[in-house]
């Protein structure tokens, strides 16, 4: 049964680095679900923020062979309880003026907002947990949602220590 | 100093004696800072694989690592192989390779290759280096990241006009790898734990791997081994980590491994990994795989433990080290009905083979060993000669042993012993070729009879890809395929087209005779040819992705019929 997993990876801002952990994963048969790349606070470094699907049998392995890595400086497995995840999101929709406020009503639930308005077209931005953006997304399907733009998930550890 | 003077500077200063090259466009400025600086020997190979493999032999018997140059594009490709076959065995080595101009890369320039990219799985690490000022640093860095911690090959991309811009830094004092650990002594805590398991077993065994050669632990397996009373068996490429002739060697272990070490491996207690991967020409179907026995896992990579089998107990570090701070926290154990057993399997299953019926590798390979007194540095190729090579030449000391183990490179037997040479120019060196692995890279005879070089080149001529023709036998109801090697040359005519002196083995009864002939000869190279019987087969055997306890130790009946191996090669 696969699994999903979100790896905080600090690596050397240098060539190449992406390429080799994305041969990392799609050799032991892992999906890259999303990854954000970062400059660090040490600007020699970048941080990336990665979610993978796959096998946990694999994953042990897969964390130590990007550890093993020359240009990695560290890649540690995070879980929602010890560290603050966050994701955001842009939804285009179109929608026509009459509509416009049962939009409103929902995102306010969400406490999402409105960057763009057109004629008959909407631009909500969201913040928070993926799960919370996918139970916008659920809703918005349903009111004329025509694109969807995330960043994929950041995530940082928890108190002092280090993500 | 330009790009390509700091690139020849850095060699002097690593103490490099020689490159393994090939010229071409994008190098010719490195090329030519070489004429500045004859220590280094530049040794003009005939093919860049023949060149990885020189570098490969070179620096499994020095333990130094191999320098390679060559060009751009076909130049670079061609060292792909090579680097496979380094990076699976763990062989330190650093590949140069030309590029096209920076303002060129991406644009499909003349021979220009995205080597960076080709080679990223197949190295321990890799620079394309786009600024001269960044050159003398990733050289330095470049070799001490393929010699330290478990080593590999490096390849640095050099586009020629970074060779030829003026460099303005200077070597640094030190080097900045934060994410790159070399693990050392093991932690107290989990040497303990070994102590503690292995006070506990009866039927004890060593199972000692390349890390082991790599980390020149010998001495100390050998000091582990006589204190603990434990047999010890090797890898194919742990071969000379213990020395084959000692009573507690139980030879090689896994798919033509010795009967007895298989028979060890089944039923003892305990297992003691050092430096040894459980590769799957070893364990067989990993889940039977000694279920019961406690499972010890001494690496220096820690991305090897949990790999294949979970141990129940892993050390991370350096295998002499851990070994020199284990030594004296053990006790002899009570072994001494186990040692009896082990001494009963080998007298009942010895390695044999037909003494009639033709010319026999086996035969020709058993003699060598005697004449040789398991003193010569042999290499091979890939194929049933390699396991007849591992079964019969028995060695005695590390990095006396050549064989593309991980990746199986048939090609490899011949440059790597011209390698092995040129870095032990007074040993014996003796390069054990079959007739399908020699024609892959033969050219390189040439490089050998430039150099004189005084290399035993024995050629097991089966005139058939016997490896493969035996699994066809035994597993593909005899069908052949793509096996039989018609039109082979006349491999001693050849030899004599290079000015390379040669011999012939046609009789049984002409072995001794004429391998003496050929050891006598010092007058450069020289090639035996020996033409041994069509279709003979390896044994013991373990079928790919069978248990170890599925072993067949002689030929089964031509009535048996095999199950297809499940493994995947």
């Amino acid at each position: 049964m696969e699994q999903q997993y979100t790896i905080s990876i600090l690596v050397n801002n240098k060539p190449g680095v992406m390429v080799r952990l994305g041969q990392t994963f799609a050799r032991r048969g892992f999906n890259v679900e999303s990854l954000v790349v970062s400059p660090a606070h040490d600007p020699r470094m970048s941080r990336m923020t990665v979610v993978v699907q796959g096998d946990p049998e694999t994953f042990d392995q897969i964390l130590r062979q990007l550890n093993k890595l020359v240009d990695v400086i560290n890649a540690v497995h995070h879980q929602a309880d010890n560290a603050v995840e966050r994701e955001m999101a842009l939804f285009k929709l179109e929608v026509s003026p009459e509509r416009r406020a049962e939009v409103f009503q929902i995102i306010d639930v969400f406490r999402a907002k409105t960057v763009d308005v057109g004629e008959n077209s909407l631009i909500v931005e969201t913040t928070g947990s993926s799960s919370k953006i996918d139970a916008l997304e659920r809703l918005l399907a349903t009111m004329g949602l025509r694109e969807m733009v995330r960043t994929g998930k950041l995530i940082m550890a928890r108190g002092v220590s280090a993500t | 100093m330009n790009g390509a003077q700091v690139v020849v500077e850095a060699l002097k200063r690593e103490g490099v004696e020689c490159i393994f090259g090939y010229p071409g466009g994008a190098c010719m400025p490195i090329f030519d800072a070489l004429v500045d600086a004859p220590e280094l020997k530049m040794v003009l190979v005939r093919h860049e694989q023949g060149a990885t493999h020189m570098a490969d032999g070179y620096a499994r018997t020095t333990g130094k690592p191999g320098v390679v140059l060559v060009t751009s594009g076909p130049g670079a490709t061609n060292t792909v192989t090579g680097l496979l076959t380094a990076q699976m065995d763990s062989v330190p080595m650093v590949v140069l390779t030309g590029q096209t101009i920076t303002s060129n890369l991406g644009k499909d320039a003349f021979q220009e290759a995205d080597i960076f990219g080709i080679t990223m799985p197949v190295v321990k690490h890799s620079y394309l280096v786009k600024e001269v000022n960044d050159l003398p640093r990733i050289m330095k860095e470049a070799f001490y990241l393929a010699s330290s911690g478990r080593p590999g090959p490096v390849l640095i991309d050099l586009p020629k006009d970074v060779v030829t811009a003026e460099c303005e830094t200077s070597f640094p004092e030190t080097l900045e790898l934060s994410g790159y650990q070399v693990p050392a002594r093991a932690s107290s805590e989990a040497l303990r734990n070994a102590a503690e398991l292995l006070k506990a077993s009866r039927k004890p065994l060593l199972y000692v791997g390349a890390g082991a050669v790599l980390s020149n632990a010998g001495r100390k397996v050998l000091e582990l081994a006589e204190k603990l009373r434990a047999p010890v068996t090797t890898t194919l490429l742990g071969k000379g980590a213990f020395p084959e002739t000692h009573e507690l060697s139980v030879g090689m272990l896994g798919m033509h491994g010795t009967a007895y070490a298989n028979k060890a491996v089944i039923d003892c207690d305990l297992i003691m990994a050092i430096g040894a991967r459980w590769d799957d020409r070893i364990t067989g179907k990993v889940s039977a795989f000694c279920p019961e026995a406690t499972k010890i896992h001494i690496d220096i990579d820690p991305a090897e433990f949990g790999k294949i089998i979970q141990p129940d107990l892993s050390i991370n570090g350096d295998a002499a080290l851990v070994l020199e701070d284990l030594i004296p926290m053990v006790e002899p154990l009570d072994s001494a009905e186990w040692l009896d057993q082990i001494s009963r399997w080998k007298r009942k299953y010895p390695l044999r083979y037909p003494k009639r019926g033709g010319l026999r590798a086996q035969q020709v390979l058993d003699e060598l060993d005697r004449l040789t007194e398991s003193q010569a540095i042999i290499s091979t190729d890939v194929g049933q000669h390699q396991m007849w090579a591992a079964q019969f030449c028995l060695s005695s000391r590390e990095r006396q042993w050549l064989s593309s183990g991980g990746a199986g490179t048939m090609g490899y037997g011949l440059p790597a012993a011209i390698g092995a040479q040129f870095g032990c120019p007074d040993d014996l060196v003796v390069a054990v070729v079959g007739d399908g692995g020699f024609q892959m890279t033969q050219m390189e005879l040439a490089t050998a009879a430039i150099h004189k070089l005084p290399l035993k080149i024995l050629i097991i001529d089966n005139r058939y890809l016997g490896m493969v023709r035996q699994w066809q036998q035994l597993f593909f109801d005899n069908r052949e395929s793509g096996v039989d090697m018609m039109g082979n040359p006349d491999f001693v005519k050849l030899g004599e087209a290079y000015g390379i002196k040669g011999f012939r083995i046609r009789r049984s009864g002409d072995v001794t005779r004429v391998l003496k002939q050929a050891l006598a000869y010092q007058d450069g190279p020289c090639i035996i040819h020996a033409e041994v019987v069509k279709a003979d087969n390896v044994f013991p055997m373990i079928p790919a992705g069978a248990a170890v306890s599925e072993m067949l130790i002689e030929e089964p009946s031509p009535k048996v019929k095999l199950a297809k191996p499940v493994g995947s090669t």
